[in-house]
């Protein structure tokens, strides 16, 4: 197994910049998820990796070895690695069988242990039974199993998933993130996961990794520091529903601007942030309550929605939006299925202060 | 994102594809048509207008130049009426048996036109006609009353076989027409000549013209018809007269030089036309086409109904089967000008047709040119679209130009510059060698087989590939094992697409034939003029059965294909 390190990588498309001096370490035997909206580049560095695109500066190690750099590019076929395709590229003209044997037929492995490697893959993938049919004879979640065996039948060292999950359906989806998360443990690769998808990424990473727009990682962590512990604001809004409200703080509070007015905040905020900045907290944090208290702030419910297991809640505060959630049976046990344009109270739990360039304080 | 597999490695696969196409494309285009500009505009390495315009105000080649002018625009205009009608009645009416009438109005496609010209010249010819010498005797004239050797007669002749391009165009834009336009037109209360008038033909419009500008394209340059009808009373268009003085000068340099300049008319017309067809087609896709199973309206016939099918009827009998019938008696009389009775006739020419060393020659010519030239077509044309589809690179603009470039060029055009190429000039000398043939048929059928292959190509997503690349494969196994198979199917009907046409051709073999290297065109063009009519009509004959049995069964062949194909298509293109 090997760690997989990209060194200060710029790739450009003609003048347009997608990646600019990145520089990533991927530890052996990790799951390793890189999060961005789409477009961000994110899957240029799985295409670098992959050997399909040439960095044109920086260069790309696996182990200690170099693969790529500006004047060098070992090809594809020479860097063992297996590709999952956001698109599945199972090859029409061959069986489920064929697909997955290819790339050992090409390692010129005989007959026998093909048979016998080839069938664990199909095992793996829960794929048995299916082995002569063609892919237009297959469901798109059983192509995507049979790219991921095609991947994995190699035994590869590092993995390299390209939003596999994207074109499936949610029940689906749901199944094979945790499968994936099953192989990878069976098999010990070295995974890197390419998604858009906030969820899939928390559910099966080691670690991971938010990128931007234009192809900045902004944080690099386990999935639960990157979450409670957000580097910034773009973090934090990307890995989920969030409200920022405005603020401005001095030493004693913190008052919230809205277009209707200012609000006191009951929050202490933190000792360095000292002028405009932002408050931000997850809807689920946010405390409902029909009694003030001194933590809380008065508001008016806009819009309740019951959304199954929980209730979805839109207040005006002074004319700033907030959004907050419930678990429905607490909201029932506590009688808050409030009526659209009621008055209540809310406090926050674990509230993220930001300065005024969006870096987290505490 | 979709850029080439990276690599860096000297004299890769990608590396070798592209030059190899961009070589082909060079020798095989650029150059010749390099040379037409140079000999047309260069005179002893200097530039020479003057001279150019001296050879156009010539009144020889003044004169086939309008006569070109002339013959395209009328064909065109007889064309575009015969095809527009029928495309209506087809697509519009109650007209009975509707589909087998849609099938018989494209089989004057398979019937060459030149064969169709020497049927017609058997006929209608005002000396020796037999349907002029019947009426003549029927009716006591002392004139034949037609004369198919005018340029009306070859406008007649040349539209009953090119109308099948307006056809299939306007009754393809008729059926794919969204009916809902026609309908509210009539709720708003218009009545069917107001909707034919004002909804139905501005929508059709644009296919009607770009059928017309095809069929336009086609005649400007047409060698057959103008060739067999027209040369004997001195009626010359530009491919029959470049033909007239090259083989009257014996290949001397000042007939080519006045052949490349009229040659450059014609590429210039060409570019022209095909520029102003782009322009329309891009223009006629606005909502006309909506779903594929779309009922149009259809008019009623009511009592119209069976006198336009026996119109129909007639109109396919008299201009198909009347000159196929006629050329399998001419090919059995004993000899030509006898009536047609069953004691003037003989099988004699017939089974010599595969005796006499002309026509033996012709016949096995022209399959293994044609073969030959559309396995090496089918293989570059390949190989180029890859680079074009696939690959990433500066200057990628040139290779697409060139790739498209043999489009406007027309066979005497490819003729002249393979001339002016091939004849010892970079020291290959190819002339009255099949070799000659053979490279202007690969030039002159190159874009039939990018279009094809390019066209499958683009539907294979360059993850296949990559997928490849990543289970191990190096290039050129992933070329092989992956996307050669995914594509088969489009080489195979681009074979076929540069076999029929090549396996008939006579516009560009008939300049570039020697003593031993007739093509099955040349030969029935060649016999005919040197008099032996009944010879060249008995060769027609076999080419005609050798054109419907191998177009019939490699219809069903492709048929087969295509279905077995969709299974495949449609995970290519929906992974989901």
């Amino acid at each position: 197994m090997a760690d997989l390190t990209l060194h200060g990588v710029t790739k450009a498309f003609g003048s347009h910049v997608v990646l600019d001096r990145l520089s990533l370490q991927i530890r052996s035997g990790e799951c390793f998820t890189i999060i961005g909206p789409s477009g961000c580049g994110k899957t240029v560095i799985l295409r670098l990796i992959a050997g399909f695109e040439t960095p044109d500066q920086g260069e790309v190690l696996i182990g200690n070895k170099k693969v790529a750099g500006p004047n060098f590019a070992l090809p594809p076929e020479d860097r063992h690695i297996g590709v999952v395709f956001q698109d599945y590229a199972v090859w029409p003209h061959k069986t489920v069988f064929g697909n997955i044997a290819y790339p050992l037929e090409l390692a010129g492995v005989a007959k026998s242990e093909l048979n016998t490697r080839v069938h664990e893959a199909i095992a793996l993938v829960n794929l048995k039974g299916l082995e002569q049919r063609f892919p237009y004879q297959l469901s798109g979640g059983q192509q995507q199993r049979v790219a991921l065996a095609r991947a994995l039948v190699m035994k590869p060292e590092i993995l390299l998933l390209d939003e596999p999950l994207t074109n499936l359906d949610a029940n689906l989806r749901e199944e094979m993130r945790f499968e994936i998360k099953e192989i990878q443990k069976a098999t010990g690769a070295t995974i890197l996961y390419v998604t858009h998808d906030q969820e899939v990424a928390m559910a099966i990473s080691d670690r991971l990794a938010v990128m931007d727009q234009n192809g900045r990682i902004h944080q690099v962590g386990p999935p639960e520091e990157v979450y409670t512990r957000p580097a910034d604001d773009f973090v934090f809004k990307f890995l989920g529903i969030s409200n920022m409200v405005p603020i401005t703080s001095t030493e004693e509070k913190a008052v919230a601007s809205g277009p209707g007015g200012m609000t006191e905040i009951p929050l202490q905020p933190p000792t360095s942030l000292r002028e405009q900045g932002w408050l931000g907290f997850r809807p689920m944090d946010v405390q409902i309550a029909k009694q003030k208290t001194e933590r809380t702030v008065a508001v008016h419910a806009v819009r309740v929605t019951l959304l199954g297991p929980i209730v979805d809640y839109l207040f005006d505060c002074k004319g700033l939006q907030i959004r907050a959630q419930m678990l429905t049976e607490d909201a029932l046990a506590q009688d808050l299925i409030i009526e659209e344009g009621s008055n209540v109270f809310i406090a926050v739990d674990a509230p993220h202060w930001f300065n005024a360039q969006g870096e987290a304080v505490s | 994102m979709t850029a080439p597999l990276a690599e860096k490695k000297k004299l890769d696969v990608s590396r070798l594809v592209l030059l190899f196409s961009i070589l082909i494309l060079v020798v095989i285009v650029a150059v010749p048509v390099l040379l037409i500009l140079v000999t047309a505009f260069f005179e002893n390495g200097k530039f020479n207008i003057a001279g150019v315009a001296k050879i156009l105000s010539d009144p020889d080649t003044y004169q086939a130049l309008l006569n070109s002018l002339v013959i395209a625009a009328g064909t065109t205009v007889v064309s575009t009426v015969l095809g527009t009608f029928f495309a209506w009645l087809v697509a519009r009416t109650d007209l009975p048996f509707k589909s087998t009438m849609k099938a018989l109005f494209l089989v004057p496609f398979m019937l060459p036109s030149f064969i169709g010209a020497l049927a017609w010249k058997v006929l209608l010819s005002p000396r020796s006609g037999y349907i002029n010498k019947l009426l003549m005797a029927i009716f006591g004239l002392e004139r034949a009353p037609f004369d198919i050797m005018s340029l009306g007669g070859i406008i007649a002749i040349e539209s009953m076989y090119l109308f099948p391009f307006v056809f299939l165009q306007v009754a393809g834009a008729l059926e794919r027409m969204d009916p809902t336009l026609e309908e509210s037109a009539r709720i708003s209360g218009a009545d069917l000549f107001t909707i034919t008038r004002k909804i139905t033909l501005p929508l059709v419009m644009p296919s009607i013209l770009a059928g017309a500008l095809l069929v336009a394209l086609y005649s400007l340059s047409h060698f057959g018809v103008p060739a067999i009808l027209g040369t004997e009373k001195g009626i010359f268009n530009i491919p029959t007269k470049i033909y007239e003085r090259i083989y009257s000068s014996g290949g001397s340099f000042g007939a080519i030089r006045v052949g490349t300049i009229l040659s450059t008319i014609l590429v210039i017309s060409a570019a022209l036309i095909l520029k102003l067809q782009d322009l329309l087609l891009k223009k006629g896709q606005y909502q006309v086409i909506a779903g594929k199973s779309m009922r149009p309206v259809v008019l009623k016939l009511r009592g119209l109904k069976y006198p336009l099918l026996a119109i129909s009827i007639i109109y396919i009998s008299i201009t198909v089967i009347l000159p196929t019938i006629t050329i399998f008696l001419v090919g059995g009389l004993k000899t030509y000008g006898l009536p047609f009775q069953l004691k003037f006739m003989t099988w004699d020419n017939y089974l010599k047709i595969f005796q006499w060393k002309i026509t033996k020659d012709a016949i096995w010519n022209s399959l293994y040119l044609s073969v030959g030239a559309a396995f090496v077509t089918m293989l570059a044309g390949t190989m180029i679209s890859y680079v074009i589809v696939k690959m990433k690179f500066r200057g990628k603009f040139i290779l697409q130009f060139l790739g498209v470039l043999p489009f406007s060029l027309p066979g005497t055009v490819i003729a002249l510059g393979v001339i002016l190429t091939w004849s010892g000039r970079f020291g290959i000398n190819l002339y009255n060698t099949p070799w000659i043939i053979f490279v202007a048929y690969v030039a002159r059928y190159m874009a039939f087989a990018i279009k094809s292959s390019s066209a499958s190509l683009s539907q294979v997503s360059d993850s296949l590939e990559e997928a490849g690349r990543a289970c191990g494969a190096t290039h050129w196994q992933s070329l092989k094992d992956i996307v050669l198979p995914l594509i088969r199917p489009g080489m195979i009907s681009a074979f076929f697409l540069i076999f029929l046409p090549a396996l008939r051709e006579l516009t560009t073999s008939v300049l570039l034939y020697g003593p031993t290297t007739r093509t099955i065109g040349v030969a029935i063009y060649t016999l005919n003029e040197d008099g032996e009519t009944v010879k060249a009509a008995a060769l027609a004959s076999i080419a005609l059965i050798i054109i419907f049995v191998g177009e019939t069964l490699i219809r069903k062949f492709l048929a087969t294909l295509e279905q077995r194909a969709t299974k495949v298509e449609e995970i290519k293109n929906v992974p989901a």
